[in-house]
């Protein structure tokens, strides 16, 4: 499985600007960073997510006013589990940046950026629906691809690509439960 | 009864007391007046819309998943069928990615032939959407003379890659096939015939004042509004902001082609029809450079780890043979990382998001798609708008669903 310390370590030791400009802005806000193929990534903690962004898309320097996407990676078999992954983009200055937070199995939650950027509400709903990341104080944290009904969360790893969901609707009553494993 | 009816000032008080609730009215998934699956759930006071809710992922199919359980190379007719009007332009970006991931440089001819696949799927895409606005609206006939349009720039792309709408033509580190030497005009001759149809459709609506009142000053949304909802494309520059990846982040030559970046001012669905208009004059002009500065030289990188060796070499040296085996029951091995890449799509800026754990299959493959952002911005647009006005705001957002709901 893959480390970031690996990825680190393999080209750029020096920080890039841009997260050295966030270094500087958020006291303890940066956990570790790398510039893998120059794409400047941030691993921030949770309780700084909401300094960080507002941080981002205020300072003079940096003026993150887009959030391009919002998407997860469910690292499984690793401590902690899961990542939350924001692409943004300054559209006066023309740069990119990656933040990333590291949360664990048993609280995939964190705070959502939907007061940041109102961008982020769909985003955080297709994240909730397909890895189950919570986004606390999201307005309307519903499924937005999948049906209310449908059972866990495809895009984790330990969800197979072929399960087969339980029938709703008329008819499902009658049937013998849950269809059986496979096509 | 019959004094109430005497006194008309009356029946007049007593009918705007009459008890009314607004309408709920829900529009699709399938509706005639909408090309897309989508469903869109409308409170009407009247004709004014009071609140839209929009319904996505009618056409969700599961798309990093499978492209998770596939090796790298197996991904392509998957990224086709995201923005299937415009397929050449999600198979770039996903090589590009790919690229950029695997740290690879591609030849320039293959560069120059990806840019003129890209700009001619750009036209396919900004014609339909043209078109099907105008359709919308009643212009049928306009309708017709863009699918034309788009018949000949589908000649173009059966010519470079064999087929005509899911094209699967890139590949990483190069292209499925080569173009011969009678391509450049053949096509300058479909361009002529497509700049004259464009002319004719330009003719035929611009001037039409049933259209333009449909189109002026409706779907408006402020620039600040359509950045902070991550709306990009032609939505954003029809309010007057000019980012396209194209000039922002050159990627392939684009940074060698000279064009402009139309941009509107009302951010209305009109300007958003004209930016387009534009657009399709800049594409044909990026293609005619294109083919005017096309290089010879190979369209592959020589490195049978990541691309396919010819097949003469597989036949008759035994180390092609094995590179060949290996490359294609266990994929390209890119190094552990992430990479991010975005490119100019038919809608908006549509990236890529690859997560590489070393082995052959792409432990994450993620699609930011335009539509999807764009799409949010459609409740926004519609708040207080009157009824008329969602269909062609609609179709000025353009929703793909296939790459909208992935």
């Amino acid at each position: 499985m893959m480390a970031d310390s690996e990825i680190r370590t393999e080209e750029q030791p020096a920080e890039h600007p841009l997260v050295a400009r966030l270094c500087g802005g958020v006291a303890d806000a940066v956990l570790a960073s790398h510039a893998f193929r120059g794409d400047a990534t941030a691993i921030v903690p949770r309780e700084k997510l909401l300094d960080v962004c507002h941080f981002l898309r205020d300072d003079a320097e940096l003026r993150f006013d887009m959030l391009v996407d919002v998407t997860a990676v469910d690292y499984l078999g690793r401590v902690p589990r899961f990542e939350v992954v924001y692409h943004l983009y300054s559209v006066p200055l023309n740069h990119r940046i990656r933040i990333k937070v590291a949360l664990d199995e048993s609280d995939p939650s964190l705070p959502s950026l939907v007061p940041i950027w109102v961008g982020a509400n769909w985003l955080e709903r297709e994240t909730w629906d397909l890895y189950g990341i919570v986004f606390v104080d999201h307005p309307n944290l519903r499924r937005i691809y999948l049906y209310e009904e449908f059972q866990g969360h495809p895009l984790r790893k330990d969800y197979p690509k072929a399960k087969r969901q339980p029938l709703i609707g008329p008819g499902a009553a009658n049937s013998a439960g849950p269809a059986g494993p496979g096509r | 009864m019959s004094d109430e009816l005497q006194t008309g000032n009356q029946v007049t008080e007593d009918v705007l007391e009459l008890p009314f609730e607004p309408l709920e009215l829900k529009m699709g998934p399938s509706h005639p007046a909408t090309h897309g699956t989508v469903r869109l759930n409308l409170k009407l006071d009247g004709e004014t819309v009071h609140r839209a809710e929009v319904e996505v992922g009618y056409l969700h199919r599961g798309f990093e998943k499978e492209c998770e359980s596939g090796l790298y190379y197996q991904v392509f007719p998957y990224t086709d069928r995201l923005n299937y009007v415009s397929s050449i332009i999600n198979n770039v970006g996903y090589a590009l990615a790919c690229e950029k991931l695997f740290g690879i440089e591609i030849p320039k001819r293959c560069q120059y032939l990806r840019v003129i696949g890209s700009e001619i799927s750009r036209m396919g895409d900004h014609f339909t959407c043209l078109g099907a606005a105008a359709m919308e609206l009643g212009a049928m006939t306009a309708f017709l003379y863009v699918m034309e349009a788009r018949e000949l720039l589908w000649d173009v792309i059966d010519v470079m890659c064999g087929s005509r709408v899911t094209s699967n033509y890139v590949r990483i580190g190069g292209l499925s096939e080569d173009v011969g030497p009678e391509f450049p005009a053949l096509v300058r001759e479909k361009l002529a015939q497509v700049g004259k149809l464009q002319q004719d459709f330009e003719d035929l609506l611009l001037s039409n004042p049933i259209f333009r009142e449909r189109m002026e000053g409706t779907g408006q949304l402020s620039s600040d509004e359509l950045i902070a909802l991550g709306v990009t494309g032609p939505l954003l520059r029809a309010a007057g902001v000019a980012y396209d990846v194209r000039r922002a982040q050159p990627y392939l030559v684009y940074d060698r082609l000279d064009f402009d970046v139309p941009i509107g001012e009302q951010s209305d669905n009109m300007d958003r029809f004209l930016v387009r208009v534009e657009e399709l004059k800049q594409s044909r002009r990026m293609v005619e450079q294109c083919v005017e500065q096309l290089p010879g030289g190979p369209i592959d990188i020589d490195d049978p780890h990541v691309r396919l060796p010819g097949k003469g070499k597989v036949f008759t040296r035994m180390e092609e043979l094995i590179a060949q085996f290996k490359l294609v029951t266990e994929g390209p091995h890119p190094p552990v990382g992430e990479v991010y890449q975005a490119v100019e799509g038919g809608n908006g800026e549509l990236g890529f998001y690859l997560v590489s754990d070393g082995s052959g299959k792409p432990y994450k493959c993620r699609a930011r798609s335009p539509s999807f952002s764009n799409m949010q911005a459609l409740s926004r647009m519609l708040q207080g708008a009157m009824f008329a006005d969602v269909v062609p705001t609609f179709d000025m957002i353009n929703m793909i669903g296939g790459e909208c709901d992935r």
